[in-house]
């Protein structure tokens, strides 16, 4: 008898449904959670602060990105900057990453003599 | 306004260290992708997307640890278990640049070490340490997500120290005592760490409750329970 997951459907989701799922609870994360998050200085930047080394650390040359410090500019109300900058961010992480492992192992397959042997 | 920056700025560490470490993390990210396109299927490239935009989620939660002190998602040992060491250690990487570029988190320098961070040391030293821990455990799939949250928790302070050794190595503020650097990187990312472990234990434990065939780090689980079965469905027999 095989008891392979794949044997039980009942209790399986489609991994598009997971994909979805998933999608949608990064976007509640970073668009709406994120209002809430703590407004303190993180461990580094207060360790930085209290054992005087803060001042060393430079502004990003990107300060002036339209997304910079997770807000895109131009929107006065925080809460709604703060979450379109977490949502264009999760899109933006998704695409991105989609696109490199996808490319990355279809080059994979193109050179078979990468591939480990006894596979494809 | 919006959030602070999270990761390491530029002149926190000077040049030549940052451009080492840049130089070990783009050698070391090569080497993460070709050993991860090597076990990554073609049609699993959208959930290792979905865990790098998981992890840029997870780390806009800045969560408050002490007074006027709070913490974030590192979540190397998180993407590591979800889709393997390798992949889940480029997740990080990604994140990473994103922030950089577009969002002004962390400076362009400072990449390299922030990379060498939360990817080598985060996800791919965080791994080592959920295998080590899942070894111990009882070989059952409820065993993965506590196996993942005491290796998240651990990987937290063991980022930070890294970074004490990139401050050591080239710190550009001289005469700082390293040990109290030391001591108070770790103290405070061992109660960051908890968190760390909250929301791995968390989401590892919502995939393995869902599609636990789509964890990395549960094949060998799942394989032993499935050898288990099997030989008492022939015992019984």
């Amino acid at each position: 008898m095989s008891v392979d997951a794949t044997s039980r459907p009942q209790s399986r989701r489609t991994t598009r449904s997971v994909l979805i799922g998933g999608l949608l609870l990064a976007f509640l994360l970073a668009g709406f959670v994120s209002g809430y998050a703590s407004g303190a200085p993180d461990g580094l930047e207060k360790v930085a602060g209290d054992q005087g080394f803060l001042e060393s650390g430079r502004d990003s040359g990107f300060a002036g990105s339209p997304l910079a410090d997770y807000a895109v500019r131009g929107i006065d109300d925080e809460r709604l900057a703060g979450g379109l900058a977490g949502v264009i961010g999760v899109l933006l992480t998704l695409a991105v990453g989609t696109l490199l492992f996808w490319a990355v192992t279809r080059l994979a397959r193109r050179r078979p003599a990468s591939a480990p042997p006894g596979r494809e | 306004m919006g959030r602070t920056a999270v990761h390491i700025p530029d002149g926190f560490i000077d040049a030549p260290t940052s451009i080492a470490f840049g130089v070990a993390a783009v050698a070391g990210l090569g080497y993460c992708l070709r050993r991860g396109s090597a076990e990554l299927d073609e049609r699993a490239a959208p959930l290792a997307g979905l865990t790098a935009a998981f992890v840029f989620a997870g780390q806009m939660l800045n969560f408050p640890v002490a007074a006027g002190t709070s913490g974030h998602l590192l979540g190397g040992v998180l993407a590591a278990v979800l889709v393997g060491p390798w992949i889940g250690a480029t997740c990080l990487a990604v994140v990473l640049l994103l922030q950089a570029l577009f969002f002004a988190d962390g400076g362009l320098t400072a990449l390299g070490l922030s990379t060498v961070n939360m990817s080598f040391v985060g996800a791919l030293g965080g791994y080592l340490v959920y295998r080590g821990v899942l070894r111990v455990l009882p070989q059952r799939r409820a065993s993965v997500p506590i196996a993942a949250a005491v290796a998240a928790a651990l990987s937290v302070p063991l980022a930070a120290a890294s970074f004490v050794l990139q401050f050591a190595l080239g710190g550009t503020v001289e005469d700082l005592s390293l040990t109290a650097v030391l001591a108070a990187m770790v103290g405070v990312h061992v109660l960051i760490g908890i968190g760390e472990a909250v929301i791995t234990f968390l989401t590892v434990g919502l995939v393995m409750s869902s599609r636990p065939d789509l964890v990395h780090g549960a094949r060998g689980v799942l394989r032993r329970e499935r050898a288990a079965e099997t030989a008492a469905v022939r015992s019984t027999a």
